[in-house]
C-alpha cells in the first residue's frame, strides 16, 4: 500500500531522515520505534506530505501522492492546538464538511468515545479526551490509511489503555495504520511490524516477535546486586545494573541458572524476565529508549 | 475550489470571533468610546482654541475686574483664560506647551510672554495686539458664509471607523494566522484537502463580513448620540467600506503568509498601522503638510478609504466620483491576496 525508498530529509547540518526505506502492506499496523530526536516524527511527516523530502520517493498504492491522497489518509499529530472557542462537536462537523467521503459523526463519537463531551468547548477537556478527539478527526474521512504520531504521549495508564482498545479496534476493521511511539509496550501491543529508527536511520525492521528472536537470545535473570557484587568480575556472562540489581544475559536462561548455582551465588530476590523490544534496542545501540 | 469547505471554514471563523466576548465587546465599544469621547470633548465642533494664562489670578474663572487687558482681546471668541497665582507658575505651563501665551493682568505696560517656536502663541500675539488698536475704518469686509458646515465629528466619524476596521483586518486576520501556524492549527488544516486559497478565501471573507457587521453595529448604535449627516447615499458608502475592508484585510493576509514569531508579527502589524492612522488622515487633515508626505499618503489604501468615505458622506459625492479610490482599494486587494497566496506557508 505505500513504499517508502531511500527517504532523506536534511536540516542545514543535520540529517533527521537518513536514506530509510521499508514498504508497508494493506492492513497491517506498522510501528516506527525509537527514542525521541530518532527522526520518527520528521520521518511520518515527510511521508504524510506535510513536509517536503531532501530526497528519496514515497509511493502510495504504487504511484506517487497526488491531491486524491489527502482525501484517503487520516492523519493525527503528535502536538496539535484545535480552534478555539468551538465545541467537540462543531469541531467534528467542521472537519466532516472538509471531505467528500466522510465517515458519520454518530459512528465516530461512538467508537472514539466522545459522547459525553460532544458540547464541550475544545480548551475545556482532558488530555485522554482531547487525544481521542484527534483520532476521530483522523477517522473522519474513512481513511485506508491512518498516521498516528506518538498517539498516547502524556496519557495516564487508565487513558492510554482506553486509546490502545480503540487503536485495535481500527485495525481489526481492516484499516492500514503507521504510528510512531518510544513506547515498546504500544509498539508491542499495537504493531504487526516494527521498524527500529535511531540517529534518523533505521536499525531493525521486522515483526515484535521476530526482532527479539533475531536480536535478544536468552532472557535476563535479575538478582539484587549485594547477591553477587563478589562474583561481578567472574561472570561468565555480560551483564548491566539497573536500580540496584545487576541484569545477567545469558544465552540460555536454563544454563545461566545452572552457571549461578554453581558459582554459589545466592538467588533470593531473583527475577527472570523474556526480551522485549526494550531489549532488542538496548543490545542495537548500548541505550535504552528512554536515553 | 470546494465553496463546502470554504463555508466551513469561515464559519468556524465566525464562531471564535463571536464566541470570544472579550474581543467581540473591544471591536465594538473601542469605535463607540472614541466617537463619544471626541463628540463630547469637542460638542461636534474642531477643536482650534487657544489657552492664555493670566497673572496673578486666584479666581476661577478668570476675573477681569481691575485689569489693563483690552477688552477686545478678553472677548475674542475661541481663547481661553487660565489663572495663575503667580509669574511662575504661568511660566511652567507656557515652557510645557500647556499655555500658548502668557500675560500680566495688571500690567501698565501690557508685558506678555510667549515662546518663540510656538505658532499658536504668534498668532495669540498678533490678536493681542490687534486688540490695542481702536475701532474703525479699515478692517476689510466681512461675507459671513450661512449654513454648509461640517462638524469636526462628521469629519471625525468616517476615519475612527476606517481607523477600526484597519486595526480589526490586520491583527484580527494577520496576528491570527500566525498564532494558528505556531501552535499547529493550520498543520492539522494542512493535513485535509483545504486547500491555502480556500482557507485564505474563508479568512477574507469571514473578517470582510466581521468588519461590515461591526460598522453598521456601531454607525447605528453612534448615529443615535450624534445624528450624522450623509449627503450621499447608504449604499455607496457601504461598498465603499466593503472595499476598504477587503484592501484591509488583504494586507492583513499578506503579513501573515510566513512566519510563527507573534511578536515580530505584532511589530511588522504596528509599523504598517501606525503610519497608516497618522498619514491617512484619520484624525487631522494634512493639508499643509510636505508634498512627500502627501504622495507618500497616497500609496496608503486607508487614505483612499477615508477620502472616498469623506466624499459620499460629506460632501454628496456618488460611487462614479470616487471610481479611482476604488479602483486603487481593488488594486491593492488583488495585488496583496495574489501575493499572500503565493506566499503562503502552512508550517513553519
Amino acid at each position: 500500500m505505500l513504499e517508502v525508498k531511500n527517504l532523506i530529509k536534511r536540516y542545514k547540518a543535520v540529517d533527521a531522515v537518513n536514506d530509510i526505506s521499508f514498504s508497508i502492506p494493506r492492513g497491517i499496523c506498522f510501528g516506527l520505534l525509537g527514542p525521541n530526536g530518532a527522526g520518527k516524527t520528521t520521518a511520518l511527516e515527510v511521508i504524510e506530505d506535510i513536509i517536503p523530502p531532501t530526497g528519496g520517493e514515497v509511493l502510495y498504492n504504487g504511484a506517487h501522492r497526488t491531491s486524491s491522497f489527502r482525501e484517503e489518509v487520516g492523519i493525527q499529530f503528535q502536538h496539535t492546538t484545535l480552534l478555539n472557542f468551538m465545541t467537540v462537536r462543531e469541531t467534528l462537523a467542521t472537519f466532516h464538511s472538509l471531505y467528500q467521503q466522510t465517515e458519520s459523526i454518530e459512528h465516530l463519537v461512538d467508537i472514539c468515545r466522545l459522547d459525553d463531551i460532544q458540547g464541550q468547548m475544545n480548551n475545556k477537556i482532558s488530555g485522554g479526551q482531547a487525544q481521542r478527539l484527534m483520532l476521530a478527526l483522523a477517522l473522519i474521512n474513512k481513511p485506508k490509511l491512518i498516521f498516528l504520531d506518538e498517539p498516547s504521549t502524556g496519557l495516564d495508564p487508565q487513558a492510554r489503555r482506553y486509546l490502545w482498545e480503540i487503536i485495535r479496534n481500527i485495525k481489526e476493521n481492516g484499516k492500514t495504520i503507521i504510528l510512531t511511539t518510544h513506547s515498546m509496550d504500544e509498539a508491542e501491543y499495537l504493531c504487526d511490524e516494527i521498524a527500529i529508527m535511531d540517529h534518523g536511520k533505521i536499525i531493525a525492521q521486522g515483526s515484535p516477535a521476530d526482532l527479539i528472536e533475531q536480536y535478544c537470545e536468552g532472557g535476563t535473570i535479575s538478582l539484587p546486586r549485594d547477591n553477587v557484587k563478589i562474583h561481578l568480575a567472574k561472570l561468565p556472562y555480560s551483564y548491566r545494573e539497573v536500580n540496584g540489581r545487576i541484569e545477567i544475559m545469558p544465552d540460555k536462561v536454563n544454563t545461566g541458572l545452572e552457571k549461578l548455582l554453581a558459582m554459589q551465588i545466592d538467588l533470593a530476590g531473583m527475577m527472570v524476565h523474556s526480551p522485549n523490544l526494550e531489549d532488542v534496542f538496548l543490545n542495537l545501540t548500548g541505550r535504552t529508549l528512554r536515553d | 475550489m470546494s465553496w463546502k469547505r470554504i463555508w466551513a471554514m469561515f464559519k468556524a471563523r465566525n464562531y471564535e470571533f463571536f464566541r470570544d466576548k472579550a474581543a467581540f465587546g473591544w471591536n465594538f465599544l473601542f469605535p463607540f468610546l472614541i466617537i463619544a469621547g471626541f463628540g463630547i470633548i469637542f460638542g461636534g465642533r474642531d477643536y482650534s482654541g487657544f489657552k492664555v494664562g493670566v497673572f496673578p489670578s486666584a479666581a476661577v474663572p478668570v476675573s477681569f475686574a481691575d485689569t489693563t487687558l483690552p477688552q477686545k482681546f478678553i472677548s475674542t471668541e475661541h481663547i481661553e483664560f487660565v489663572g495663575f497665582k503667580t509669574f511662575g507658575e504661568g511660566l511652567e505651563k507656557l515652557k510645557h506647551h500647556k499655555i500658548d501665551f502668557l500675560v500680566k493682568l495688571d500690567s501698565p505696560t501690557r508685558q506678555y510672554w510667549l515662546l518663540e517656536s510656538s505658532p499658536k502663541g504668534y498668532i495669540v500675539e498678533r490678536l493681542f495686539q490687534a486688540g490695542l488698536i481702536p475701532d474703525g475704518v479699515g478692517y476689510g469686509e466681512k461675507v459671513e458664509v450661512q449654513g454648509g458646515e461640517i462638524r469636526y465629528i462628521d469629519w471625525l466619524f468616517p476615519g475612527i471607523l476606517a481607523m477600526n476596521m484597519m486595526f480589526s483586518a490586520l491583527w484580527g486576520v494577520g496576528y491570527i494566522i500566525v498564532r494558528y501556524r505556531k501552535n499547529g492549527v493550520l498543520k492539522r488544516l494542512k493535513a485535509t484537502p483545504l486547500t491555502a486559497f480556500e482557507y485564505l478565501t474563508a479568512q477574507a471573507m469571514s473578517r470582510i463580513f466581521l468588519l461590515v457587521f461591526t460598522l453598521v453595529v456601531v454607525w447605528l448604535g453612534s448615529d443615535l448620540l450624534f445624528s450624522f449627516h450623509v449627503a450621499g447615499s447608504y449604499l455607496d458608502l457601504l461598498i465603499v467600506f466593503v472595499f476598504g475592508s477587503l484592501s484591509l484585510t488583504s494586507i492583513g493576509l499578506l503579513l501573515a503568509a510566513r512566519g510563527i514569531s507573534e511578536e515580530f508579527t505584532s511589530g511588522a502589524l504596528n509599523f504598517i498601522a501606525w503610519p497608516m492612522m497618522f498619514l491617512s488622515e484619520v484624525w487631522f487633515s494634512l493639508e499643509g503638510a510636505p508634498q512627500w508626505v502627501k504622495t507618500f499618503s497616497q500609496v496608503l489604501p486607508l487614505t483612499h478609504l477615508l477620502q472616498a468615505a469623506r466624499k459620499i458622506m460629506n460632501d454628496g459625492a456618488t460611487l462614479a466620483d470616487v471610481s479611482g479610490e476604488c479602483f486603487i482599494m481593488l488594486a491593492t486587494t488583488l495585488f496583496c491576496l495574489m501575493l499572500g497566496a503565493a506566499l503562503f506557508s502552512w508550517n513553519d
